[in-house]
């Protein structure tokens, strides 16, 4: 996994809540077998109308938003589908952390495992950055997880909590399924003691 | 100390933990289906692992597959859908993974065919890269859905790392109003929290009515925790659920069922345990709902109106109000029995199972779709499409003018040809009303099996309640 330190970037204002995995990612574009080459079906319908040009209305579009690394957006952003493809396409945007004040837990969970610092700040804070990205397109964060903190040119804006094993598994880019694999010996052992309602399941059996 | 079903589970299924780190969680059931696990496989495979456990993993086709009848015999005309269930079918193949294709006699969607077939059983930990695998909880597992990170972690180790989370209790009292169901307790219990109002916990339903629902209306309730935020749902397993599971294909047999069942039994919830959160409903004030807007926490009684900008609860509540108002072509304070429907759709892991076709066959018998109305049904399995026909339920469909279609998605998310055109309306029995999610344009309201139904006929919202 790529691992993530600190990212100064421009601020995308993404001011609506409950933003759904459906309209980061929608479904017609989850057949694809690749990790790779997601974002530019991000928020498809809202960025591109109905012949495929940019739609001029949607906030992301600005030409000053179009570099952006760090999108700040409304309260339950990523509900709905486990889809893993949301972080995908916002990492293949450009976007290296996502600013909220909640997110949906299995997105939340998907951005860790993908190197994508999402960020909870309380929802003043969040709707002052979100002020000032509109006000000042261009306006710059940095996102310092080793620090915990969210500053501008101007100083500090706000600390951020974050769960320490995921701080270090991303500050250090680990590959999970490796660490997990170090407990190969107490996984062997818990299967050995296995309930025995288990061994009614058969299912290879059934075809 | 009094225990819950939740913490019963989760303590079963701690393999190693350590402090300021998740626990490692044993999965004993590991559910695949072809959107969200071809990453997975390549990642496997890229690292040079292989799948621990094949014989606890199970795969589907489900989410692109056409329902159009005949399909086995028809070329599948999607390239790009094609490409991702033939990787699906490699994969299994490769792997060792038991897969239920689109042509086997028992496919259907992931949260239909797990319980249906019996793999789903009591004290399980299940895991799917689906979100609503919270589904299988209704049968007292604990089950949530995944990234395709986690599926590759499962894959490879069988394993999850999960931090515990939180528990909340829904204690749903009384005793439902007659032509109230299921999926209009879960969208009441949506409306009261909110869409992210159990975000971080696990939801135990509670109370006589969870105890007086049938299983299909139990997994109607569990499926959509997600939609109310929730990690995943659970009710704890009494007699219905080992009824529900006895003779199942790949439920244990004979005196084997009988000994896992005693001990399903002791899995419940103990009395004195405690929740983080509780939430009481009154089953008695439950009405028929509908979704008006473009999230499930968007519904109102059948009888009630859209609501006003001014109901809504913040600025940002405020401004999601007025972007529904316009994407759904509603005008606010309009009363939902007025909303005109072009397309109706029964089926989803929501309300695809045979007690929702009953239902919707009951509403339907005798009875003709309105000639504005295209209507369709679309059984959650291929084994309760067979069940439905044994009982003529198909006939009643096909004469009162609904296609009956073979299982899948389908509409639900409309990653196959069932797709809504822009600004077409349909009165759905699935989950999700998102903007697209049912076609780009679309504009999708929830509802249950008969409410669904009875819109076909009368080509907008009626409160089925009035109805003989
Ligand atoms: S029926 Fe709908 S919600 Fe259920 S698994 Fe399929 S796409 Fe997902």
């Amino acid at each position: 996994m790529q691992a993530f330190r600190r990212e100064t970037g421009v601020v995308a204002p993404l001011d609506r809540v409950d933003v759904d995995t459906d309209q980061i990612i929608p479904k017609q574009f989850l057949k694809r077998i690749e990790r790779t080459g997601f974002g530019q079906f991000a928020f498809y319908d809202w960025r591109f109308r109905e012949d495929g040009s940019l739609n001029p209305e949607f906030e992301l579009n600005l030409p000053a938003y179009r570099e952006a690394s760090i999108l700040v957006s409304g309260r339950n952003f990523g509900s709905g589908s486990s889809r893993e493809h949301a972080p995908w396409a916002l990492q293949d945007m450009g976007f290296k952390a996502v600013i909220a004040p909640s997110f949906a837990d299995i997105f939340f969970n998907n951005c860790f495992k993908n190197g994508v610092l999402p960020v909870v700040l309380p929802e003043q804070t969040v709707n002052e950055l979100l002020a000032r990205a509109k006000e000042r397109p261009g306006y710059k964060v940095t996102v310092d997880l080793e620090a915990q903190t969210v500053s501008d040119e101007e100083g500090p804006v706000a600390g951020f909590e974050v769960d320490p094993f995921r701080k270090h598994l991303l500050l250090n880019g680990l590959d999970d399924i490796g660490l997990t694999l170090e407990h190969g010996d107490a996984i062997a052992r818990y299967e050995e003691a296995m309930p025995a309602r288990l061994r009614g399941l058969t299912i290879a059996a059934v075809r | 100390m009094p225990k819950t079903l939740f913490d019963k589970i989760w303590n079963a299924h701690v393999v190693h933990e350590q402090p300021g780190q998740p626990a490692l969680l044993y999965i004993d059931l590991h559910l695949v289906h072809e959107v969200t696990s071809p990453q997975a496989f390549d990642g496997l495979r890229m690292a040079g692992r292989s799948v621990r456990r094949p014989d606890l993993t199970v795969a589907t086709a489900d989410h692109n597959v056409p329902t159009t009848v005949g399909r086995a015999h028809l070329p599948l005309e999607d390239e790009v859908a094609k490409a991702q269930l033939d990787a699906l079918s490699r994969n299994c193949a490769e792997f060792g993974i038991p897969l239920y294709d689109m042509n086997h006699a028992r496919q259907g969607i992931v949260h239909v065919i797990g319980p249906e077939l019996g793999l789903t059983q009591p004290g399980m930990t299940i895991v799917c890269g689906d979100s609503h695998t919270s589904t299988h909880g209704a049968l007292g597992a604990l089950a949530f859905g995944i990234g395709t990170s986690e599926v590759e972690h499962v894959l490879a180790t069988q394993t999850l790392q999960q931090a515990r989370p939180k528990t909340m209790e829904v204690r749903c009292t009384g005793q439902l109003p007659r032509g109230v169901t299921a999926k209009d307790l879960i969208l009441g219990i949506i409306g009261k929290i909110g869409i992210g109002g159990a975000a971080g916990h696990v939801i135990e339903y509670t109370g006589e009515v969870i105890r007086s629902l049938s299983m299909e209306g139990r997994m109607t309730v569990c499926n959509m925790s997600i939609e109310g935020g929730g990690r995943a749902g659970m009710i704890a397993p009494d007699r219905t659920t080992i009824d529900y599971l006895r003779g199942r294909a790949h439920a244990p047999k004979g005196a084997d069922f009988e000994r896992v069942a005693a001990e399903w039994l002791t899995l419940a919830s103990d009395p004195g345990a405690t929740y983080d959160t509780l939430v009481e409903i009154a089953a008695a004030d439950l009405v028929p709902h509908v979704t008006w807007g473009t999230n499930p926490g968007m519904v109102v009684p059948v009888n009630g109106r859209v609501p006003r900008a001014e109901e809504a609860a913040s600025s940002g509540d405020r401004r999601a109000y007025e972007r529904a108002f316009e994407y759904m072509a509603l005008e606010p304070g309009q009363p939902v029995q007025q909303i005109k429907l072009d397309r109706v759709f029964i089926g989803s892991c929501t309300n695809g199972r045979i007690e929702d076709l009953r239902a919707a066959a009951a509403i339907a018998r005798g009875r003709r779709v309105a000639s504005t109305v295209r209507a369709m049904v679309v059984p959650g399995s291929m084994l309760v499409r067979q069940q439905a026909e044994r009982e003529g339920l198909d006939k009643v469909f096909a004469e009162a003018g609904f296609e009956w279609r073979e299982a899948g998605c389908s509409m639900c998310l409309g990653m196959n040809p069932d797709i809504l055109s822009p600004g077409e309306r349909c009165a759905s029995t699935s989950n999700r009303n998102f903007e697209g999610r049912q076609g780009k344009g679309g504009r999708t309201h929830l509802c249950s099996p008969a409410m669904a139904a009875a819109a076909a006929i009368e080509g907008h919202f009626v409160d089925v309640r009035s109805w003989s």
